[in-house]
């Protein structure tokens, strides 16, 4: 196992009146995907939350190649190399697909100023953006938004990348195409932290895993041997992937 | 499931549809235009009337096209901005008063000149007005709808008095400059010379507004932060820095706004803010909140409405433009042009 990049160690998170987060401890190695899993209500997308600084910690330590990043604001955070594609995918309806990926290569100041050579390889990764390159984002299939707030968070070189149940929602084909993607982009040994709930998607994709229950990690392992362990996925998920097939 | 991956399935380009501009809201103000006409009784009076009209959309528009971004951005209610209106308007007395050998030489160049600097300290100031009461009285309340309305409108209430103060509680005149007094003729149809100066100012404004929204980052980021500022500063940018330009430049639009208001009006009064500031809120909330070309449209409709029917049936004049709102917001809640997203 790689040495971690990022570093989650005691965090709890109030929401409001609301004691989400009850000291999450995991480790996401540098160069590999980690996945985070959990029920609904674990708390996972709480913790890709208070990772980017868009709620506070209010205990326990976010680390970031070493330096404390919770007290940082969300900015900042991402000026780190972070790069967030929440859950709704954050695309910017009324903006075109170009506009999106202007947005997040904070250097160009036009479309013409983006790096073609990484344009290029996100098209091959993701054709429909070059064809829907100056559409209104808003308009796009829920697969193609997906796949354009994946790309946006990639057309800068970052460091992480946090991904927020990049499969809900989607076709199966369309979830095929998502998790070749996202191997081309493992393959480049990115750093990945990807919640999921579609264990067929985090069996594909993950070296590692951290499973959530009630605001905790429950579980932290290596992912192969957790897609073996039927017993062990019924313990904490509630499924067997007998289930799923 | 197996690890191979499927090809990619076919994506219809043709099942996108390109972005489709939505005509109607305009198609409404010609329509407004084309019902007024045999409703005036005569072409002239139309002319007259529509003119008037445009230039009394096209200074709202100036007045609100900043409180409309302050609210998409940071969803701040400011019942403040009456406050730079009234500032901006009184800072163009004074200046026009300092420089008044150049307003009363019937020389237009000299004229124009007097009317540009009037506006720029107007503007000046009602910017950095602006800054001081984002800091002051809007920060500690960001995210609390309530008490963004109370001291806002406490801010506008305290920035009255202190006018009252300095330029005391009566009107004061602020005539146009010798050239720019009295009509000139478009066929049998008079225009005031003033109304065209502030229609000629206020496509400048627009002009630089849409080139600096639609073609510039910062244009970019001001869009992106109205429809999700979450995911813009998740981007890296801090859109508190963002909000705080665009609430300056709001204001600063504003003082412009309450200069050419004054100008048209040919009076000020401590309370000019809050009379334009009622037509503010009607504009932005009908526009759509948070949308530039929605707040033009509505405030062109405000404007030649409550002047067709101040000529038609002075008595209803200031019950059209709520009318015109109520009508809008039933036929379209979000209003004209909604914000996606918001």
């Amino acid at each position: 196992m790689n040495p971690p990049l990022l570093s989650l160690a005691g965090v709890h998170t109030h929401i409001g009146a609301y004691h989400i987060l009850h000291g999450v401890d995991f480790d996401v190695p540098a160069g590999e995907v980690t996945m985070l899993l959990g029920r609904n209500g674990a708390g996972k997308t709480t913790t890709l939350r208070t990772i980017m600084g868009l709620w506070k910690a209010s205990q326990g330590s976010v680390s970031f190649d070493g330096q404390r990043i919770d007290t940082d604001e969300t900015p900042a955070i991402a000026r780190r190399g972070i790069a967030y594609v929440p859950e709704n995918m954050g695309i910017f309806a009324d903006l075109s697909v170009a506009e999106n990926m202007l947005l997040a290569a904070r250097a160009a100041r036009t479309v013409d100023q983006l790096d073609t050579a990484r344009l290029d390889w996100l098209f091959g990764l993701f054709p429909a953006l070059k064809k829907f390159w100056l559409h209104p984002a808003g308009k796009l299939s829920g697969g193609q938004k997906q796949m354009l707030a994946i790309a946006r968070a990639m057309v800068e070189p970052q460091r992480v990348l946090l991904i927020d149940e990049p499969s809900k929602g989607l076709a199966p084909a369309i979830v095929l195409n998502l998790i070749a993607a996202l191997r081309e982009l493992k393959r480049t040994a990115t750093t990945v932290l990807l919640v999921e709930q579609n264990f067929q998607v985090a069996k594909a994709l993950g070296d590692h895993v951290a499973v959530m229950d009630d605001g905790r990690v429950v579980h932290r392992g290596r992912m192969a041997e957790l897609a073996a362990d039927e017993d062990l996925q019924h313990r904490l998920l509630g499924l067997s992937l007998a289930a799923h097939q | 499931m197996s690890s191979a991956v499927a090809p990619a399935p076919q994506l219809a380009a043709e099942a996108i549809p390109k972005r489709r501009f939505d005509f109607v809201p305009i198609g409404l103000l010609a329509l407004l235009m084309l019902a007024a006409w045999p409703a005036t009784g005569s072409t002239s009076t139309w002319i007259t009337l529509t003119l008037a009209g445009l230039a009394m959309g096209m200074i709202i528009f100036i007045a609100a096209s900043g409180l409309t971004l302050v609210f998409g951005l940071m969803d701040v209610l400011n019942f403040g901005h009456s406050l730079f209106i009234a500032l901006g308007a009184y800072v163009a007395t004074s200046v026009l008063g300092f420089l008044s050998g150049w307003t009363a030489a019937p020389a237009l160049a000299l004229n124009l000149a007097a009317i540009f600097l009037a506006l720029l300290a107007a503007m000046t100031l009602a910017g950095v007005l602006g800054l001081g009461f984002e800091r002051v009285i809007v920060r500690p309340v960001y995210g609390q709808h309530l008490k963004q309305i109370l001291v806002t409108l406490g801010g506008a209430i305290v920035g009255e008095e202190l006018i009252k103060a300095v330029w005391g509680p009566a009107q004061i005149a602020l005539p146009p400059p010798e050239a720019l007094r009295g009509s000139i003729l478009l066929g049998e149809a008079t225009v005031d010379k003033m109304r065209l100066v502030s229609v000629a100012v206020g496509l400048v404004v627009l002009a630089v507004l849409l080139w600096t929204l639609n073609r510039t980052k910062i244009g970019l980021l001001i869009r992106a932060g109205v429809q999700d500022r979450e995911m813009v500063e998740s981007l890296g940018y801090r859109i508190r820095r963002l909000f705080v330009g665009v609430f300056a430049a709001g204001s600063a639009l504003a003082g412009l706004g309450g200069t050419l208001w004054g100008m048209n009006q040919q009076t000020v009064v401590p309370q000019i803010g809050g009379q334009v500031n009622v037509l503010i809120f009607i504009v932005i909330i009908m526009g759509g909140l948070g949308s530039t070309l929605g707040c033009l449209i509505g405030a062109l409709l405000v404007g030649l409405l409550t002047n067709y029917v101040g000529f038609l049936t002075p008595k209803l004049t200031m019950f059209s433009s709520i009318g015109l709102m109520v009508a809008v917001l039933l036929w379209r809640p979000q209003g004209l042009y909604p914000v996606t997203s918001r």
